[in-house]
């Protein structure tokens, strides 16, 4: 039916009054469900503002305090009342790269093999403890790296790790000091570990998606599994993928329990992976019940906004890699 | 300010068990979590003497400050005391309720507890990175025929603010003029060296599982956990080791009669036996409450404790309050609470 026949049919009926009465029904729903929606969406970017706002306000104190400085002073002393974000700010970022850099391939590995090489039996029970292990609630994992973890680490990968990597030049630096087992590697390590099911799970849904035909046709002309992966699937699910790396790195960034326990909540500003550090939200957790005075508050609530701050700069970062991706690919 | 700071520590009391909005027939506290034990032991069984409750949320001792100033509960508890002009000017009046004390612990392969001994001036030394090696002569000296490693020593501290740590940086500042300068004394501090672990639990478990580790905890830890702990060189110069007793003997030394509002960190005392960082637990309520019945039995709860419930105290590794100070503080709710 064409649109003007639809119109003709519309005005032709509506001089029924049951239908006019139904129209007008129908109408009024629609109507509903769009400010339903409206408000749904809404709702996010209020939060959003009402959160970044209170954040920004809680911390007014501490930048006008501190200025530029507090964000890149690594002094942090509630005695002497002296606040800056660098410590934390690098923990962060550098726990969340280890995790990414362990996460990101295994997920990979994890996805193709359900979606390409496992047999179809292992494929539900599998993707099914996967998600399973995304519903494990941080503190264990934090419990679990602590009590098993963290001295597995110090009694058999860190010696390992001190007597092969440290003599290197250059890189070397990351892995000196004493084999504690609680430290930024541990921390990246656990971390990774915590969004493995988070990416795969996003990478095997969209893994999926590929349409049949296309790897099919590929394995016709002789590929192999690995050529199919890397010339079809990958390319088709390139910016999904991406989205699911950025979901694990959003979680990485914002980690808490599970960090506290393992990352060693020192204020010190250590190049080596195996010394202990801070990280912006175990810092907060740490510090908040016992904050005394005004700035102390103040310089954890700017802490929480920078966070803010680091994570949408990121996921700004995964938005512009997207459209580029996307202008390259010609859609 | 401080009724955010409040605002903050209900939302992390979780059910807002703080929420004075109750009935007449209940009591509520918040503040320091060494003392919650107790206070839930105190709690259950001050309910079934007299039939009131007490709800105790252990939110921490600054929250607990915090939201006794903001009257959002009846009393606040503190390992730490408030000085009698912030008091004043609150309008609050303070007395301790119970001894605690903290002990180095320390994980060195082949030492047991109480084998090794050291000083405060070490101690500060240790935890400032000056000393690095367990076999250092300041060390070895104090410990003749001891087999120290030369290993390099990882020092342990809290990573969340706590009464603990203050009372422990406030003997180190007492004794270490050098720590005094450097780092100084508060709830939390810019640790020169070391982890932190949250919680006593937190610092436990570095120091079990990190070898050649020295950090601090409540005596009850130690004790439960059955970890290595140290003796220290008091002020009379005398190597105690941590118990009830030497707690006793720490907090029956200070000096409460000259201390106004029992304004008093009992860190550092006189006594010949006496351990050195022994530590107390204040209470801070109104000198003029708003709600006289539930005023009423709030003291009611509290005469009882000090009287009656030391006992419980005594299980739960804490120390009773000696008797002179007890009338003392009930001298001192007479003179003071109206």
């Amino acid at each position: 039916m064409t649109a003007s026949a639809l119109a003709g049919t519309h005005s032709q009926n509506s001089e029924d009054p049951r239908v006019s009465a139904r129209i007008a029904s129908e109408t009024r729903q629609d109507w509903v469900f769009r400010w339903l929606l409206f408000g749904a969406a809404t709702l996010v970017l209020v939060c959003l503002g009402a959160a970044a706002i209170s954040m920004l306000v809680g911390g007014r104190l501490a930048f006008q305090t501190f200025g530029w400085a507090f964000l890149v002073s690594d002094d942090w002393d509630a005695v002497e009342k002296h606040f800056g974000a660098f410590v934390p700010i690098y923990g962060t970022l550098v726990s969340s790269a280890i995790a990414m850099l362990i996460a990101v391939p295994v997920s990979f590995g994890i996805a193709l093999f359900l979606t390409e090489i496992a047999p179809t039996w292992m494929r539900g029970p599998v993707g099914a403890a996967i998600e399973l292990l995304a519903g494990i609630p941080s503190i264990i994992y934090g419990m679990w790296g602590l009590f098993s973890f963290a001295p597995f680490m110090a009694a058999h990968v860190l010696p390992w790790v001190r007597t092969h990597l440290a003599g290197i030049p250059g890189i070397g630096a990351l892995f000196q000091g004493p084999p504690l087992g609680i430290g930024m590697l541990t921390a990246g390590i656990v971390l990774g570990i915590m969004v493995i099911p988070f990416i795969s799970s996003v990478m095997r849904d969209v893994f999926r998606t590929v349409p049949a035909s296309l790897k099919e046709s590929s394995y016709a002309l002789g590929s192999t599994t690995w050529e199919v992966v890397w010339n079809v699937v990958l390319p088709y699910t390139r910016s999904a993928v991406l989205g699911g790396i950025f979901l694990g790195l959003g979680r990485a960034l914002g980690e808490t329990m599970a960090v506290t326990f393992v990352l060693g909540n020192a204020h010190q500003l250590n190049v080596s992976l195996l010394m202990p550090g801070n990280s912006i939200a175990a810092a907060i957790a740490n510090e908040f019940t016992e904050a005394d005075s005004e700035i102390y508050l103040s310089s954890l609530i700017a802490l929480a906004f920078l966070l803010f701050v680091v994570t949408f700069i990121v996921l700004a970062i995964a938005r512009l890699m997207l459209r580029g991706l996307e202008r390259k690919e010609g859609r | 300010m401080v009724r955010r700071i409040a605002l903050f520590g209900l939302a992390l009391a979780g059910l807002g068990v703080a929420l004075s909005v109750a009935s007449a027939g209940e009591v509520t506290g918040a503040g320091s979590t060494f003392v919650y034990p107790l206070m839930s032991r105190w709690s259950s069984d001050f309910n079934t003497a007299t039939g009131t409750r007490l709800n105790y949320a252990s939110v921490g001792s600054g929250a607990g400050i915090a939201q006794i100033k903001a009257a959002t509960v009846d009393f606040g508890a503190s390992d730490k005391p408030l000085p009698a002009e912030d008091l004043a000017a609150a309008g609050l009046a303070q007395f301790p309720v119970v001894i605690g004390g903290v002990v180095p612990v320390v994980h060195i392969e082949g030492i047991s507890a109480g084998q090794i001994r050291l000083d405060g001036a070490t101690m500060a030394r240790i935890f400032l990175g000056e000393i690095t090696k367990w076999n250092d002569p300041a060390i070895t000296g104090l410990n003749p025929g001891a087999k120290l490693p030369a290993e390099d020593i990882s020092v342990v501290h809290r990573s969340d603010g706590s009464g603990t740590t203050f009372n422990f940086v406030n003997y180190l500042s007492k004794v270490s003029p050098e720590w005094k300068s450097k780092v100084g004394e508060g709830t939390s501090v810019a640790w020169p060296v070391g982890v932190g672990g949250k919680g006593n639990e937190g610092v436990a478990n570095y120091v079990k599982q990190i070898p050649n580790s020295i950090g601090y905890v409540e005596l009850e830890y130690a004790l439960k956990t059955g970890m290595t702990y140290t003796a220290l060189k008091n002020k009379a110069g005398n190597f105690v080791q941590p118990s009830l007793e030497s707690f006793a003997a720490g907090a029956a030394s200070a000096d409460w009669k000259n201390a106004k509002d029992f304004n008093l960190v009992i860190t550092d005392a006189p006594g010949a036996q006496a351990w050195p960082i022994t530590a107390s637990v204040f209470v801070m309520v109104y000198k003029q409450p708003k709600d006289a019945v539930r005023s009423k039995e709030m003291f009611t709860f509290f005469k009882w404790a000090l009287e009656k419930g030391q006992a419980q105290a005594k299980e739960l590794n804490y120390v009773s309050l000696p008797p002179e100070l007890v009338s003392q503080i009930e001298k001192y709710w007479a003179s003071e609470i109206h």
